[in-house]
Order: C-alpha cells, then sequence, then structure tokens
C-alpha cells in the first residue's frame, strides 16, 4: 500500500552527532501514528528523515533505510523531490508564503512542482484542499490576501491544506498544534480525523491527550542519557501504550513521572 | 527592594513608639558595632542621603544621555551638510543652461553659443544598459550560489574576491578592459565601456543579493521544499521572489553608483561628438564629457558641464528614491 513506510535501522546524525540510532518501525497505511518522548530524544529528526528532509541540514549523515511504496528513499536512484511529494510535512511553526496570496500558497506545490495546469483545475484543488483543510469558509472571501495576513492557526491549516494539495500519500506533522490555541488545535485534530481514511500521518507531539486522542498507534523515543542518541523504546497501538505499556520508560513519561 | 524598604520603616515606626523596647526583629538588620538606639536615625539620615545623591546622579545622566543625542544629530547634520550643499550648487550653476535643446541636441563646436548634451545622454543610458545585462545577470547569479549553494570552500573564495574587486580603484578596471578589448580588438568601444562598468556592479549585486537571500527564512525553504518543488524553482520562485525587493534596491543603487563613473570609461568607451553610431565604436558619456567641458578653457563650457552635472545628479537621485519607493512598497505587501 502507498501509504506504508517501514523503517530499518535507521540512523541520523548532524555534524558528527548521532541523534538517533537503531530505529526501525512500522507505520502503518491510512492510520494515524503518534511518536512521543521526552524534548531532544530525536523525534523531529525521525519525522525529518522519513521525507529526506534531515539532508538539508549542513553536516547531516543518514544510515540505515526508509521503505516507502516499496522503495528505499535513500537509494541513489530515488529523486529527493519525488519522495517530498508523495510524503508531504507539516511544520511546529506556521510557515506560509508571506507575498503570495492565500490561494497562491495552497497551489504552490502544483505550480511549482506539477506540470501545467488549467486555471479552473488549479482553482477546483485549491477549494478541495481548503475544504478538506477546515479552512475554506474563513478564507473564500480572503483567497487574494498574503498567507502572512491570517492568524496562527490560520496560517496552520494553510500549510495542511497547501499539503494536501500536492496529495501526498502521507503527512508528517512536526509538532502541529504547539503554537496554537485550543480551538486551532481542536479543528486540527477534528482535519486530521477526518482525513485519516484517505491518508497516512505521522504527528510528532508533546501533548500526551494529543496523542492518546488523534492517534491509532503510539511510538515512544528516547535518549537515555543527554547526548546518546535517541532510540524508539516501544510502540504499538496506541491504546495499549497508554494503558499497559511493557517498557518501564514508557511507564514513566506516560505517567508524567519524568519527561 | 521598595517592599523591603517600606517593612523596615514600619518596624521602625513600631521601634519609636515603645523605644525601651529594643523589638528583636530589627536586631539581626542592625551592624553589631552600633548602639541599638542610633540605629533609627542612622536608617533614615543615610536614607534622604541616597535619595539625594540619586536625584544628583539622576540630573547628570539625563545630562549625559541628552548631551550624547545632541552629538549625535550634529554629527548626522554635518554629514547631510555637504549632500544639501552640492545639490543646490549644482541646482544653482545647472538650472540656467538646462533646457529640452541641451537634452536633446549634439554639443556646437567652440564659438558657437547653443547646444548640449544629448548625446551623452544617450552615451550614457546605452552604456548603463550593457554593464546593466553584464552585472545583473551576473551578480545575482553568484549571489544566489553564495546564499543558497552553500558550498563553503567555494563561498569563501568568491566572497573574498568579490570584496577585493569591489574595493579596486575604478581606474585599474578601465584599464583591465582596455588590455582586455579596446587593444584587442584595436578598437575604443560602448561594449569596451559596457563591460567596465559592469565589472564595477558585480561585486555589489552579488553581495546584496546574498544577503538579501540569507535573510530569507530557512522555513520558507523547507516549506518549499517538503512540497516537492525542485531547488531550482524554490530559488526562483520562492527565495528570488520573497528577496526580489532587497535585490532590486541593490541593482538600482549599483547602477546609480556606475552612473557617475568617469575613469573607467576614459580608455574605454573614449567619449564622443556625435550620436551613438554602433556598439563597437567609441561612444559618448555624461560624466567623461562634463570632464572634458569642465577642464576646457572657454566658459561657454562650464556652463554646459555644470548642466550636464545637474542632469546626472537628478538621474541617480531617481535611481536612488525610486529605489526606495520600490522596496518600500514591497515590504508593505510582505508585512
Amino acid at each position: 500500500m502507498a501509504g506504508y513506510i517501514a523503517t530499518n535501522n535507521l540512523g541520523a546524525s548532524f555534524g558528527g552527532v548521532q541523534a538517533i540510532e537503531n530505529i526501525t518501525f512500522e507505520i502503518p497505511a491510512n492510520k494515524v501514528t503518534a511518536i512521543i518522548g521526552p524534548s531532544g530524544c530525536g523525534k523531529s529528526t525521525f519525522l525529518r528523515c522519513l521525507t529526506r528532509m534531515h539532508e538539508l541540514v549542513p553536516g547531516a549523515r543518514i544510515s540505515g533505510e526508509v521503505v516507502w511504496d516499496g522503495k528505499n528513499i535513500y537509494a541513489s536512484e530515488m529523486d529527493a523531490t519525488e519522495v517530498r511529494r508523495g510524503i508531504g510535512m507539516v511544520f511546529q511553526k506556521p510557515n506560509p508564503f508571506p507575498l503570495m496570496s492565500v490561494a497562491d500558497n495552497v497551489s504552490a506545490g502544483l505550480r511549482l512542482a506539477a506540470g501545467r495546469m488549467s486555471k479552473a483545475r488549479i482553482a477546483e484543488i485549491v477549494e478541495r484542499s481548503l475544504k478538506l483543510a477546515a479552512l475554506w469558509d474563513e478564507v473564500r472571501n480572503k483567497l487574494h490576501k498574503p498567507g502572512g495576513s491570517l492568524s496562527g492557526g490560520q496560517q496552520q491549516r494553510l500549510c495542511i491544506a497547501r499539503a494536501l494539495a500536492v496529495q501526498p500519500d502521507v503527512i508528517l506533522m512536526d509538532e502541529p498544534c504547539s503554537a496554537l490555541d485550543p480551538a486551532s488545535t481542536q479543528k486540527i485534530e477534528d482535519t486530521i480525523d477526518k482525513l485519516k481514511k484517505s491518508y497516512t500521518f505521522v504527528i510528532v507531539t508533546h501533548n500526551m491527550q494529543q496523542a492518546a486522542r488523534v492517534s491509532d498507534f503510539s511510538g515512544f523515543m528516547l535518549s537515555q542519557e543527554m547526548g546518546e542518541p535517541g532510540r524508539m523504546i516501544e510502540y504499538g497501538p496506541t491504546n495499549k501504550i497508554f494503558t499497559t505499556p511493557e517498557r518501564k520508560e514508557t511507564e514513566n513519561y506516560i505517567t508524567g513521572r519524568f519527561g | 527592594m521598595s517592599g523591603r524598604l517600606r517593612m523596615q520603616k514600619e518596624e521602625d515606626g513600631a521601634a519609636e513608639q515603645t523605644p525601651r523596647q529594643a523589638p528583636p526583629l530589627t536586631k539581626p538588620a542592625v551592624p553589631s558595632y552600633q548602639p541599638a538606639g542610633k540605629e533609627m536615625e542612622n536608617e533614615i539620615s543615610r536614607d534622604s542621603e541616597l535619595y539625594s545623591q540619586s536625584a544628583v546622579r539622576r540630573r547628570s545622566r539625563k545630562f549625559r544621555s541628552r548631551l550624547a543625542y545632541c552629538l549625535c544629530a550634529l554629527s548626522t547634520v554635518i554629514a547631510m551638510v555637504p549632500l544639501v550643499l552640492i545639490l543646490f550648487y549644482v541646482i544653482y550653476q545647472g538650472a540656467g543652461d538646462l533646457n529640452l535643446s541641451f537634452l536633446t541636441s549634439l554639443p556646437k563646436p567652440v564659438g558657437e553659443s547653443g547646444g548640449g548634451m544629448g548625446n551623452a545622454i544617450a552615451g550614457s543610458l546605452i552604456l548603463i544598459g550593457i554593464a546593466a545585462v553584464i552585472g545583473v545577470p551576473l551578480g545575482v547569479l553568484a549571489g544566489t550560489q553564495l546564499a543558497e549553494y552553500r558550498n563553503p570552500r567555494l563561498s569563501c573564495v568568491v566572497r573574498l574576491l568579490s570584496d577585493i574587486l569591489s574595493g579596486v580603484p575604478s581606474i585599474i578596471v578601465g584599464i583591465f578592459v582596455y588590455t582586455l578589448l579596446v587593444l584587442t580588438f584595436k578598437q575604443f568601444s560602448a561594449i569596451a565601456g559596457g563591460v567596465a562598468l559592469g565589472i564595477l556592479m558585480l561585486p555589489t549585486v552579488a553581495r546584496t543579493t546574498e544577503e538579501m537571500m540569507r535573510m530569507v527564512p530557512d522555513t520558507l525553504r523547507e516549506a518549499s521544499l517538503a512540497l516537492g518543488i525542485p531547488r531550482w524553482r524554490t530559488i526562483t520562485s520562492v527565495i528570488i521572489k520573497t528577496a526580489g525587493g532587497g535585490i532590486m534596491t541593490g541593482v538600482m543603487l549599483a547602477t546609480a553608483r556606475i552612473a557617475g563613473e568617469t575613469a573607467p570609461l576614459l580608455f574605454t568607451a573614449l567619449g564622443s561628438r556625435t550620436w551613438p553610431t554602433g556598439l563597437d565604436k567609441p561612444i559618448a558619456s555624461l560624466p567623461v564629457q562634463i570632464y572634458q567641458f569642465a577642464i576646457s578653457p572657454f566658459d561657454e563650457w562650464h556652463r554646459q558641464a555644470w548642466a550636464g552635472s545637474l542632469v546626472l545628479v537628478l538621474i541617480v537621485l531617481f535611481l536612488s528614491i525610486g529605489s526606495k519607493i520600490f522596496f518600500g512598497r514591497k515590504m508593505k505587501r510582505a508585512s
């Protein structure tokens, strides 16, 4: 299935410092998988490795495999832009293109990466993506205003709409709600819930309630000591991770004893 | 701090009412060598001294702050004086001879009155055009390489060379182009002049482009790349678009700077008394014509040189102010 990702012994480092190590993990298709763990355990690095974003950092190294759609995305014949088109990403801080209008923000991926398209087709995809991201009603009259003029929560949903517009199989989200108020968070969680029938989501979050609310599967990451590379300690169905974790570390973290 | 002070005062007040029962609470605060009875007076007198001192200090601090501000303002005014004087003097000397025929006609031979610098104005515009065609694309691309393709070793070398190039006296650039083009083709030409000016533009354009692109936050690069937009499209459609206003300002300022360059044109474009006839022929330019007219012994030519100077200053002013307005509008759209 196109939305299925598996990592095999994945490791990543920045300029000689190992950030994550030895991660073998499966992300089921059309489900929401949450990655939880204390700060600095390499959750974001792991997420960025899944769509070849980690390699953009100077001095970054990656080892192991990420298998998506039956192919290792780090194989030499794979094109990074194609991987990123199929595995989209939403970042912690909303990052709409400030000079582009709301509509142009949504269609940016189509216009700049895909082939030529008719204006009507683009308008149609813009509308559909904004509806999917639950933003259409709020911006239908401001499609020509700059993306930076929206509120923080709207900007983040605009970024989700922008990611949806290129029609990826997987959407990675790096703490998408950490800069947002509860109402906006609620809207984004509803969006994820609605979209998971047709998309695979991987969401990194600090918020344990959020992980429990939105995810079907959870992975707990931890770096044993400061400066040690992060590892995947335990993963499984969210229910099980949150009620009867097998590892002591997971239980300690879930119950709030550290982290 | 003030809270603690107040509490102490209240305690002192309590002590005043019953001076015989020295309250044990205040005791630890008193230096042990002082008799307990004098403690209160000392507290008060020390306080008032503290306040009066701080009032003096406050006044002196305010004075120093005002002094610093005055020095800054004075320096600004002094720095502005030459600019204003030049502007007014050029207008005063040149405005009288500036008219439509000055802008559109050829210079007249010595002894005949009238005539103008139409050929020099046209020549300058052509030279600036050639310089821009060479300097802007090369400079913007070099700046892009420095800012986007962060190859540390190459960038370090390019940055150093471009800094050196921007410090090379313009006459040296003129000699270089003279050797390279004029001697090779045995011909002074507009092309040679344009190349010399283009070389002078290069470092300014490259460094401004680099700086403006670096100001575009990495989050925008990531946003674009994460959509599967290729690197080159990210640069042309997201980065250059976002940094475009700043890059344009750099280009305009570089143009304004080369518009007034005289030395590199002396032995490349040479100068001419006729309308431009071809890019492979010597060509007139405002700065060179001003120079030639100004060192001549004829009053008529001196006045023409002033009028030409006024035109040149107006072109430069127009470019600078135009770029500011352009950039200002861009910024407003961005925010």
